[in-house]
């Protein structure tokens, strides 16, 4: 029982830290209808330049961490504006393409930039295991926890009660009808780029410090889509139910399935069981059902 | 108009002599294309490799005028560590007659193993690849010394014998093998398996797939198992996050040895001071402290042909890309002193080279690698030749050795290896050479 317990618990907090991710990929989504690929190499290009400052030793983790989330705020202003608003009313198609290519260039640009050796991210994060009640429990699980929970509630306050969150709904509910009341489209646009840098921030700064730096971190990008399929692809709340759903899922599958079939599974039953998901509810738990009228 | 035909006939005699002089530039060098992954998540990996295969060749052809005097000729192919890529990059430059090729990846190397006799290129897969493809009988065209994915393995076992007091001493005590889930991490399978059956351990397979970034579940399995002894079979970021659990899990780090893929200084960084203790297997060892490495700043680095930065020599993976590039110029230069040739050898003498491969200590000593690496001898039924392992330990700051050489337990790996020469030759319709009649 007690292996049990210990599979659960770290599932859930290993889903929290795909959760991390996977709500930089809804926000951008939510708002502009893109789907975005590159949201793991957002990911890693933010724990490069998190790695990179903090080896450069010129200041304190509390003051990169400010630095790191405007750098990437801009980052994320210059990719919409130079490359997804000359995208508008272009087919989905090529806008996927070209996340798809803006993936490699930001893996080859972090390549040329900070070379490929592994970086450290060190963070002030003990090492060794809290022991609650027989279960280990990793601290920077813990820390993506608290980081994904307090994403969800700044996200949820923004949507709810900040004008440009107001806004950012309104125009993923109707673009055309948010133009006529004046809202600047194009700026929520940008914003919600921006926002998903600040997002790309802490997952690079949590996912950096686990794994160590390099162009091997892009790949946790991979595990946003069962997440974000699984919980709705516009909801914020979504992301975190569904990287909860695929963190206990594969870790339950890893531990009780893999020593029979001598691994793999918890790789498809993530998938297996998002596809039982979509016959059931198309959208998601969470995902918006659009009715159009033809 | 006569400067007009004038002209055309320059053009003509140009285009007429293009072929002739490239065929004279041909014969004067010798050209060795090298498959790296510069890109892709590979690269931390791939960059010191690629880095210390050149400078190695470098240096050949800087000290020492080239290979018996014939220049090598290096061309870099980007295989971003993908088969198809890799493939792709030995169909392009199997037309400039190349020697021999170096796959630097066991997917691309199963590849160009039909291949290989086909075109006459010699395929090395140093320490990866097909284990089965050592029995030169059967795989006349490929080679994999200085030793198998096998023979580590056993050397492994050894090693944690020679740590718990003997081979007696195995009976009862818990391996675990954290490997990729592909084909190169199972590889040792069999052989642990066989070792645990007549040493009497007890021996559990835990598979991580790729490209293993959470480990989580794998590493309660381990704590619940509690092994004695921890063997890795990583690559790339899967081993970065396995020092790193097993570290944050408070395993004894010491008691963790990870395959010479698994112990670079890239798989050691993210677990920083908690690393400390990590062991892993090698065939070389790490560090500058080498007098090719004085020779490398001498006669490269101080012209500003180094391909990387000074600092960073010795570092694991760089030493076992000049290891490689050494291996390739040692059979070469055997098939050139061989055939009194001042040209490169052809495809045949090449393979005769590799196959008579005996690389001495004097040798070592000249080319400045005494120490580095030990002596070795290829023979015609014996492509991984008679290599030794050694057990590199990470301080903190950097690898060392921690034991002495440590020989392979050949009874057992070479008849398992022997029947799986048979069972794969026979899938691509091989016949078996007899080695007697080889000169």
């Amino acid at each position: 029982m007690e292996f049990f317990f210990d599979l659960t618990v770290n599932g859930l907090l290993v889903g929290l830290m795909y959760a991390l991710v996977a709500v930089g990929f809804v926000l951008i989504y939510k708002a502009t209808s893109v789907i975005n690929f590159a949201q793991g190499d957002l990911v890693m290009f933010a724990a490069y330049g998190a790695a990179v400052m903090l080896g450069l030793g010129w200041m304190p983790l509390w003051a990169v961490i400010p630095v790191l989330a405007t750098g990437m705020v801009a980052l994320g202003f210059v990719l919409e504006r130079g490359i997804l608003r000359p995208l508008i009313g272009q087919p989905v198609i090529s806008v996927i393409m070209v996340t798809i290519g803006l993936a490699f260039v930001l893996q080859g640009l972090a390549a040329i930039l900070w070379k490929a050796g592994t970086r450290e991210l060190p963070l002030p994060v003990r090492v060794e295991p809290y022991v609650v009640g027989g279960v280990f429990i990793s601290p920077i699980n813990v820390v993506a926890a608290v980081t994904a929970i307090l994403s969800l509630v700044a996200f949820g306050l923004f949507f709810t009660r900040s004008r440009f969150g107001i806004a950012m709904r309104a125009v993923a509910d109707d673009q055309q009808a948010s133009m006529t009341v004046g809202i600047n489209v194009r700026r929520v646009f940008a914003l919600s780029w921006a926002i998903a840098g600040i997002a790309a921030a802490a997952g690079g700064l949590i996912w950096g410090n686990m794994l160590g730096v390099d162009t091997f971190l892009a790949l946790v990008g991979l595990k946003v889509f069962p997440v974000v399929i699984l919980g709705g692809l516009d909801s914020i709340l979504g992301a975190i139910v569904g990287g909860l759903i695929v963190g206990l899922v594969e870790s339950i599958a890893a531990g009780y399935l893999d020593p029979y079939v001598g691994g793999g599974t918890k790789d498809f039953v993530p998938y297996v069981l998002m596809i039982l998901v979509l016959f059931v509810r198309p959208h998601g738990f969470f995902g918006r059902e659009i009715i159009e009228r033809v | 108009m006569k400067v007009r035909g004038f002209l055309i006939g320059l053009l003509a005699m140009t285009v007429a002599a293009w072929p002739v002089a490239g065929a004279w530039a041909q014969d004067k060098t010798i050209f060795i294309p090298l498959f790296v992954y510069r890109t892709g998540p590979y690269a931390p990996s791939g960059i010191p490799n690629a880095n210390g295969f050149q400078d190695y060749f470098n240096l050949v052809n800087e000290r020492d005028g080239g290979v018996n005097g014939v220049k090598l000729v290096i061309e870099e192919c980007e295989t971003q560590y993908k088969t198809d890529l890799g493939v792709e990059c030995y169909e392009r430059l199997k037309g400039k007659k190349p020697p021999l090729v170096n796959p630097y990846s066991t997917g691309i190397t199963y590849q160009l193993i039909p291949k290989a006799p086909v075109d006459k290129i010699v395929v090395h897969s140093m320490g990866y690849g097909m284990t089965a493809s050592a029995d030169g009988r059967w795989f006349p065209w490929v080679f994999n010394f200085p030793m198998t994915y096998w023979s580590q393995a056993s050397a492994f076992v050894k090693y944690v014998a020679s740590q718990e007091g003997g081979m007696d001493k195995l009976k009862g005590k818990k391996i675990v093998h954290i490997f990729h889930n592909s084909p190169y991490g199972k590889e040792a399978n069999p052989t642990l398996e066989t070792l645990a059956k007549q040493h009497g351990f007890e021996l559990t397979l835990l598979a991580v797939d790729h490209p293993g970034q959470e480990q989580g579940a794998t590493w309660l399995q381990v704590r619940r198992i509690n092994p004695d002894w921890i063997y890795l079979s990583g690559w790339g970021v899967m081993n970065q996050v396995a020092v790193k659990e097993a570290a944050s899990k408070g395993f004894k780090m010491d008691h963790m040895v990870g395959n010479w893929w698994s112990g670079s200084e890239s798989d050691v960084v993210a677990a920083a001071d908690g690393a400390r203790g990590f062991k892993s297997m090698t065939f070389h060892a790490p560090g500058a402290g080498f007098k090719v490495h004085q020779d490398l700043v001498k006669h490269v680095y101080d012209k500003g042909k180094g391909a990387t930065k000074k600092d960073l020599l010795g570092e694991v993976y760089h030493n076992r890309g000049m290891i490689n590039a050494m291996l390739n110029v040692e059979a070469l230069r055997t098939a050139m002193l061989k055939f009194k040739l001042k040209t490169p050898p052809a495809s045949e003498q090449a393979r005769w080279g590799f196959e008579n491969l005996n690389l001495t200590e004097q040798r070592l000593e000249q080319i400045g690698m005494k120490g580095m690496m030990r002596p070795l001898k290829v023979t015609c039924e014996n492509h991984e030749s008679n290599g030794m392992a050694a057990v590199q330990q990470w301080d903190g700051k950097q690898w060392k050795i921690v034991s002495d050489w440590i020989e392979p337990i050949r009874d057992v790996v070479r008849p398992k290896l022997e029947a799986a020469a048979v069972e794969e030759a026979k899938k691509l319709g091989y016949t078996v050479r007899d080695c007697s009649k080889e000169k």
